[in-house]
């Protein structure tokens, strides 16, 4: 199915909560979604017989400078065809529904995305830093993110 | 290497070698040194090649140990995390003294490529353990590596075994009191002139 096909799917059974789509000649063209209804959507990806998106490439973090987004890659192993869905939170409250109970490849990509962006995943079993120490403090990855002078009596700057 | 030279000498004949004990033990200290099998990024690559067979630092004597317990010195072998850093700290300070560190690539050098951006990376190892010698490069040869083991070799040999406890006391004490005496001098000159 082409990225076109998927999203009038789509459309037909989640109107509202399916936005745009965005055409990148020489990438990944992405289709932008609710993040409220981000569980629902995916789920149906997965199971729904002609999509059938059984393997999560990757869930990555993004800071888009006003809002945080979370972008999944979905892959199909059966009909070889593969999608970029983008959902975009804002950075006062970046919760979003975890999809660890869809695909449990999403546990650390989740806790990644946490740990480097911020954004917080509801229902995660276990979020917590994965390549930070535990007691960083801030998102390392946000763009505002400022170094911080010195962690645990050592100094951070060159 | 002061041992093996004193062969050379005309009055030690028939087998019989006049030295220090001292030259005897850093003989034998420094053509064994075992390292702690230890390695951290991309620099661990060069370091395996040097373990490997083509470039054979086991001739030198250097034998890898897993166990901190049982090695002679480590080497920095990469980036060094802020989060790795209190690790090789905990590491360096299981090696039974007298121990020793190669700081190995421009990362455990001074923070290499990430010297700038790295929030998470210390900058410079020597911020948290001494080192002894440090090789350039990233990554450095493994050519590189041998000429820092055979610096460290020469290092050892030209050690200090007795007394260095009690001779190294008294330089601490009169360091002290040399720079007790010059801040005192600093402060009297700023009194005169304020
Ligand atoms: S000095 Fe270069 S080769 Fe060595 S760890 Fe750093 S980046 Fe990698």
């Amino acid at each position: 199915m082409t990225i076109q096909e998927i999203y009038d799917l789509l459309k037909i059974h989640f109107n509202d909560d399916i936005k745009e789509i965005t055409d990148i000649s020489n990438g990944d063209s992405f289709i932008t979604v609710n993040p409220a209804n981000i569980f629902d959507i995916l789920q149906f990806c997965r199971d729904y017989e002609t999509l059938d998106f059984d393997y999560l490439t990757l869930i990555s973090g993004m800071d888009s400078g006003e809002n945080l987004g979370v972008v999944y890659h979905l892959y199909s192993m059966k009909f070889k065809h593969s999608i970029v869905i983008k959902a975009f939170v804002p950075k006062e409250s970046p919760n979003i529904q975890s999809v660890v109970y869809l695909w449990r490849a999403a546990d650390w990509h989740e806790r990644e995305a946490f740990d480097l962006i911020g954004v917080v995943f509801d229902g995660h079993p276990n979020l917590i830093r994965i390549l930070c120490p535990y007691d960083w403090e801030g998102h390392p990855l946000r763009k505002d993110y400022v170094t911080p002078q010195e962690y645990h009596g050592m100094k951070v700057p060159y | 290497m002061g041992l093996l030279n004193a062969l050379d000498n005309p009055i030690n004949a028939d087998g019989i070698i006049l030295g220090k004990v001292e030259d005897l033990f850093n003989w034998g200290r420094a053509k064994s040194n075992w390292f702690l099998q230890f390695g951290l990024a991309c620099c661990a690559i060069e370091f395996m090649a040097v373990n490997a067979s083509h470039f054979d630092l086991m001739r030198f004597g250097n034998i890898p140990r897993s166990s901190p317990r049982q090695a002679d010195y480590i080497v920095i072998s990469g980036t060094v995390t802020l989060k790795m850093a209190e690790r090789i700290k905990i590491l360096f300070e299981q090696i039974p003294e007298p121990r020793y560190a190669i700081s190995m690539g421009s990362c455990a050098n001074s923070g290499g490529p990430y010297w700038q951006h790295g929030y998470n990376v210390l900058k410079g190892i020597d911020r948290v353990i001494p080192i002894d010698v440090y090789i350039p490069g990233c990554p450095p040869r493994p050519e590189a590596f041998e000429q820092a083991v055979l610096k460290l070799q020469e290092k050892i040999s030209m050690e200090e075994i007795f007394k260095k406890r009690e001779r190294v006391a008294q330089e601490d004490k009169m360091l002290e009191s040399m720079l007790k005496a010059e801040e005192n001098n600093f402060i009297e000159n700023v009194n005169k002139h304020i």
